[in-house]
C-alpha cells in the first residue's frame, strides 16, 4: 500500500483500516477481493451440499437424508453455486481487471460497487438460514417451478426475496461495469482494442440487464399467487403454470451465457500468453460472442421441449438451438488455431485453460445433441442432462476461473504462486472431475432421472464410481485455498510482466498494482493493447 | 524398479476393482440410450447414434489438432511462435462447414419430430394422471380407472436407515401395485395431465417421456410391437417422493389385453357396490389401514407421526382428534396452498369411510367413530 500513497496525494483519499476498509470500501481492488473470498466461501457451501447429495448416491437404499432434505440440497447447490460462487467470483475479477486493462484508476461508480456486493452476504444469510426453518429450505428446484414451489413452508418468501436481492446487486455490477468500460478508457483504447475479457464482460453485464427484471417479475408473480390470492401460474385459477417456465428460462437461458461468457474471455487472455502468440481472429471471438448473447434470447425453450409445445414452436427452437453450435464453434476454432505453431509452455493457468477448451467443448457437444428436438424428449430430466451442465459449469466456467486466479494472483499479491502445488491442483481436479462427471452421461442414457435420491440395482456402479470422483475433486479444492494463502503470504517475487508472453495494459503496472490503478491514463498503443 | 512395482499395484488395484464389484450386476447396467420397442424409439435411437457419431468425430478432429500442437509446438521443444492472427479462408470454412452438418442434421430429426406429433387415428385412449406420488390410469373407452404406486417391498426397502439391501429386490424403485396393461400393435393414445404438481410420464422403451401438467392436457401415442414389461418413472422433479413413483408398462397380446379388461370391468362394478354397504369397526380399520399406507403414508408415515414442519401429525393431532366434519372437509376437499390433495375425486364412498375411521382411532387416536360411506356421500 506504501506505494499507493507515493502515487496518489488525493485529499478525498481517505482509507479506513481494519473492518472499515472493508465494509466502507469503494475500492475496485478491495471490493474485487470481497467477492472473490465470499465467492470461495460460497464455492466451499454449495461443494459441502454437493458432498451430501454424493454420499446418499453411493449407494442405492436411502442412508443419510430424508428425501426432502435431499431435494434441499439439489436446490440450493444450484442456487449457492450459480449466484453465490459462480456470478460473485466472475464479478470480482471484472472489478479487479477491468480498470487496470482499460487504462482508468478505479470503476465508474464506486459506492454503488460497495453495495452491490454488501447486499451478497445479507442475501445468502437469508437463504442459508431457511434450512433451520419449519418444513425446511427450498427443495422445489432451482427452477422453481409452480405449482410445486408454492408448496413450500416459512422458507418460501425467503427464497423469493433473496432472488430478488441477488437481482439488484447484479444489475447494480452490470451498470457499473458498463458506465466503466464506456467512459473510463484510457486515450487511444477504442473498442476494437479491448481485452476480450473486458469485451465478453460488456456483453454479460448487457444480458444482466435484460435478463434479470424478467426472473424477478416471474418470481413477484410466484409470491403474489402463494399470498394474494393471484393465479398467474394457477390453472383452477385461470393462469398457466407453464408461462412460468416460458418466463424463467427466457432469464435461464441468458443466465447460462452470463456464467460462461466471462470464461470464455479469461481462456482468450490466457491461451495467447503462454502460445506467445497474438489471439487468432480477434474480431470474430468479438462477434461470436456478441452472436452467442443475442441467440440466448431466442432458445429458451430448448428447456421445456417436453411440455407439449405446438410443433412450430418445437422446431423454431430445436433451429435456433443448433444454430448456436455456429459461433461457438468459431470459439473454439480460435483458441486451437491461436495454439497453434505457438511456442507453448505450460503453467498452471495454461493447463486449466487447456483442459477448458477440451472439457468445455464436451459440454457443448452434448448441448448439441440435446439441440435435436425429438432425442431430447429421451435426454430431458436425466443424469445425460446434469452430466451436460455440469461439464460447461465445472471443468468450463469453474475451471476458466481457476486460471484466471493463478494468472492474475502473482500480479495481485507481488509474489509467484507454488507453481509444483498448482499443477498438483490441477491434476487431481481434472482427473476426478472428469470421474465425477463423465458416468453421470452413462446413467442418464440407461435411464436414471435426475433428482432422485434413490435408485434401482442397475445405476448403482456409476454412481458409485461418480460419487468417489466427487469426493476427491472435493477434497482437492482444499489444496487450491493453500495454495491461494501461501501466495498471498509470501513466495518468489512476480517481475511486472509476470508472464513472458503477456500483453496488455495490467502487465505496465506494479506488482502488486498501486491502489488507484491508473491515476494519469496510459497512452495506449498496439504495443500495449490486446495480444 | 520403483516403477515395475507401481504398475504391479496399479494392475492389481484394478482387479480387485472389478472382481470386487458383484458379477451378475456388472453385466446388467446400461451404457447407451434403449432401441426401445416402438417404430418411434428405434428412429428417436438412430437419431440418437448419428449425432453421437457426429460429435464424436468433430471432437476427435478437433482435439487431434489441438494435441498435435501441444506436443509439436511447444517452448521447450524450441517451437518459434509465428505470429499470424487470421486466415479468412480458415474461418469461412470453419463457419460454413458446421452449418452445413447442422442442416442435414435437422432434416432427419424434423423428419421424425413431425410423426411423433402426429397423434390422429388412435384405437384406444388413456389418460394418465399424475399425484404426489402415484399415477392415475383412466380407460377412457372401457369405463374403469385405477391407481398405481410403487409396491410395498420397494417401499420398506426405501424407506430411511431400513438397513434392507436394495439388491435383494430385482426391479427395486421400478416396481408398482397396479402396472398400467396395453394390447401390442394397437395405436394407443396417452394424454397426460396432473392433479397437483407438474410430473413427468417417462417409460424410456417408448421413445419419448412428457409432462403431466394440472390444468392441461398433452396428447401423445405409442405402438408397441414387442409385448413385455417396460418400466420407468416420473421424470419431473414433485416434491418429496419424486423418485418413488415408477411407472410399470405390460403389453401384452389383444386376447390377453380383453380379457383383463373383462376382470377390470368387473371389479369396479363390485367396488361400486361398495359403497352401498354397512362396515363393522374391525372390517373398516383393516380396510382403512390399507388404503392410509398406499395413500397417506408417504406423507403422514406409516406411525402417523407426520415430518415436522413439512407434514402434520395425525396422531394426537388437532384433525385426526377433532370435530368430524372438520376431518371429512379436509380429506374430500384437500388444502389449498399446501400438499393435501382432495381425496374426494381419488379415492370411492367406502374407501374414504374407511381411511378416516382408520386415522380417528388408530395409534391412540380412539375416538370411537366409525363412518360410513353412506356420510361421505352425505359431506360430498
Amino acid at each position: 500500500m506504501s506505494e499507493a500513497v507515493a502515487h496518489h496525494d488525493d485529499l478525498h483519499d481517505h482509507k479506513p483500516t481494519g473492518i472499515g476498509r472493508w465494509l466502507f470500501s469503494t475500492n475496485h481492488k478491495d471490493i474485487g477481493t470481497m467477492y472473490l473470498v465470499f465467492a470461495l466461501i460460497m464455492f466451499f457451501v454449495g461443494g459441502a451440499m454437493a458432498m451430501i447429495i454424493r454420499a446418499e448416491l453411493f449407494q442405492p437404499g436411502l442412508q443419510y437424508v430424508d428425501p426432502l432434505f435431499f431435494n434441499s440440497m439439489t436446490t440450493m447447490h444450484a442456487l449457492i453455486m450459480i449466484f453465490g460462487a459462480v456470478m460473485p467470483a466472475g464479478v470480482g475479477l471484472a472489478n479487479w481487471l477491468i480498470p487496470m486493462m482499460i487504462g482508468a484508476p478505479d470503476m465508474a461508480l464506486p459506492r454503488m460497487n460497495n453495495m452491490s456486493f454488501w447486499i451478497l452476504p445479507f442475501a445468502f444469510a437469508m437463504l442459508l438460514s431457511t434450512l433451520f426453518m419449519s418444513g425446511g429450505a427450498p427443495n422445489g428446484g432451482w427452477t422453481m417451478y409452480p405449482p410445486l414451489v408454492t408448496q413450500l413452508n416459512d422458507a418460501f418468501p425467503f427464497l423469493i426475496f433473496t432472488v430478488h436481492f441477488l437481482g439488484i446487486s447484479s444489475i447494480m455490477g452490470a451498470i457499473n461495469i458498463i458506465a466503466t468500460v464506456f467512459n473510463m478508457r484510457a486515450p487511444g483504447m477504442s473498442f476494437m482494442k479491448l481485452p476480450l475479457f473486458v469485451w465478453t464482460w460488456i456483453i454479460t453485464a448487457f444480458l444482466l440487464i435484460a435478463s434479470l427484471p424478467v426472473l424477478a417479475g416471474a418470481v413477484t408473480m410466484l409470491l403474489t399467487d402463494k399470498y394474494f390470492g393471484t393465479s398467474f401460474f394457477d390453472a383452477a385459477g385461470g393462469g398457466d403454470p407453464v408461462m412460468f417456465q416460458h418466463i424463467f428460462w427466457f432469464f435461464g437461458h441468458p443466465e447460462v451465457y452470463i456464467l460462461i461468457l466471462p470464461a470464455f474471455g479469461i481462456v482468450s487472455q490466457i491461451i495467447p500468453t503462454f502460445a506467445r502468440k497474438p489471439l487468432f481472429g480477434y474480431e470474430s471471438m468479438v462477434y461470436a460472442t456478441a452472436s452467442i448473447a443475442f441467440l440466448s434470447f431466442f432458445v429458451w425453450a430448448h428447456h421445456m421441449f417436453t411440455v407439449g409445445m405446438p410443433l412450430a414452436g418445437e422446431l423454431f427452437f430445436m433451429y435456433a438451438t443448433m444454430s448456436i453450435a455456429v459461433p461457438t464453434g468459431v470459439k473454439i476454432f480460435n483458441w486451437v488455431a491461436t495454439m497453434w505453431k505457438g511456442s507453448m509452455t505450460f503453467e498452471t493457468p495454461m493447463l486449466f485453460a487447456i483442459a477448458f477448451v477440451m472439457l468445455f467443448s464436451i459440454g457443448g457437444f452434448t448441448g448439441l445433441m440435446m439441440a435435436i428436438t425429438p432425442v431430447d424428449f429421451q435426454y430431458h430430466d436425466t443424469y445425460f442432462i446434469v452430466a451436460h451442465f455440469h461439464y460447461v459449469l465445472v471443468p468450463g466456467a469453474v475451471f476458466a476461473l481457476f486460471a484466471a486466479i493463478y494468472y492474475w494472483l502473482p500480479k495481485w499479491t507481488g509474489h509467484m504462486y507454488d507453481e509444483k502445488l498448482g499443477k498438483l491442483h490441477f491434476w487431481l481436479s481434472v482427473i476426478s472431475v472428469n470421474v465425477l462427471f463423465f458416468p453421470q452421461h452413462f446413467i442418464g442414457l440407461a435411464g436414471m432421472p435426475r433428482r432422485i435420491p434413490d435408485y434401482n440395482m442397475q445405476f448403482a456402479e456409476w454412481n458409485m464410481i461418480s460419487s468417489l470422483g466427487g469426493f476427491v475433486f472435493g477434497l482437492s479444492q482444499l489444496l487450491f485455498v493453500w495454495v491461494v494463502i501461501k501466495c498471498i503470504r509470501g513466495g518468489e517475487k512476480a517481475s511486472d510482466q509476470v508472464w513472458e508472453g503477456a500483453h496488455g495494459l495490467e502487465w505496465t503496472l506494479s506488482s502488486p498494482p498501486p491502489f488507484h490503478s491508473f491515476t494519469t491514463p496510459p497512452r495506449v498503443t498496439d504495443a500495449v493493447a490486446h495480444s | 524398479m520403483l516403477f515395475i512395482k507401481l504398475r504391479n499395484i496399479l494392475c492389481a488395484c484394478l482387479a480387485l476393482t472389478v472382481l470386487t464389484f458383484p458379477g451378475p450386476v456388472l453385466a446388467e447396467y446400461g451404457l447407451n440410450l434403449t432401441q426401445g420397442v416402438t417404430p418411434i424409439s428405434r428412429e428417436v435411437y438412430d437419431l440418437h447414434m448419428t449425432i453421437l457419431w457426429v460429435v464424436t468425430v468433430i471432437a476427435i478432429l478437433v482435439f487431434a489438432v489441438m494435441f498435435w500442437s501441444i506436443f509439436h509446438h511447444r517452448k521447450s521443444k524450441g517451437a518459434v511462435a509465428a505470429q499470424f492472427h487470421h486466415s479468412t479462408g480458415a474461418e469461412i470454412a470453419w463457419t460454413i462447414i458446421p452449418i452445413l452438418i447442422l442442416v442435414a442434421m435437422a432434416v432427419p430429426a424434423t423428419q421424425v419430430l413431425i410423426k411423433m406429433e402426429e397423434t390422429e387415428d388412435t384405437e384406444m385412449t388413456i389418460k394418465i394422471t399424475g399425484y404426489q406420488w402415484k399415477w392415475h390410469y383412466d380407460y377412457m373407452n372401457e369405463g374403469f380407472d385405477f391407481f398405481s404406486a410403487l409396491d410395498e417391498t420397494s417401499n420398506t426397502i426405501r424407506q430411511l436407515k431400513s438397513g434392507l439391501n436394495p439388491d435383494e429386490h430385482e426391479n427395486y424403485l421400478l416396481e408398482v401395485d397396479n402396472p398400467v396393461v396395453v394390447p401390442v400393435n394397437t395405436r394407443i393414445r396417452l394424454l397426460t395431465t396432473a392433479a397437483d404438481v407438474i410430473h413427468a410420464w417417462w417409460v424410456p422403451d417408448l421413445g419419448w417421456k412428457r409432462d403431466a401438467i394440472p390444468g392441461f392436457i398433452n396428447d401423445n401415442w405409442t405402438y408397441i410391437e414387442e409385448p413385455g414389461t417396460y418400466r420407468g418413472q416420473c421424470a419431473e422433479l414433485c416434491g418429496r417422493d419424486h423418485g418413488f413413483m415408477p411407472i410399470v408398462l405390460k403389453a401384452v397380446s389383444k386376447e390377453e389385453y380383453a380379457d383383463w379388461a373383462d376382470e377390470m370391468k368387473l371389479a369396479a362394478a363390485a367396488a361400486a357396490d361398495e359403497s352401498g354397504k354397512t362396515f363393522t369397526m374391525e372390517e373398516s380399520m383393516a380396510k382403512g389401514e390399507d388404503v392410509y399406507k398406499t395413500q397417506c403414508a408417504a406423507c403422514h408415515q406409516a406411525n402417523g407421526e407426520g415430518l415436522p414442519g413439512a407434514f402434520p401429525a395425525l396422531k394426537g393431532g388437532a384433525i385426526a382428534t377433532g370435530d368430524l366434519p372438520g376431518h371429512l372437509d379436509i380429506v374430500i376437499n384437500g388444502k389449498a396452498g399446501t400438499a393435501m390433495a382432495a381425496f374426494g375425486g381419488q379415492l370411492n364412498d367406502a374407501e374414504l369411510a374407511a381411511v378416516i375411521t382408520y386415522e380417528r382411532n388408530a395409534w391412540g387416536n380412539d375416538t370411537g367413530d366409525l363412518v360410513q360411506p353412506a356420510d361421505i356421500k352425505a359431506a360430498r
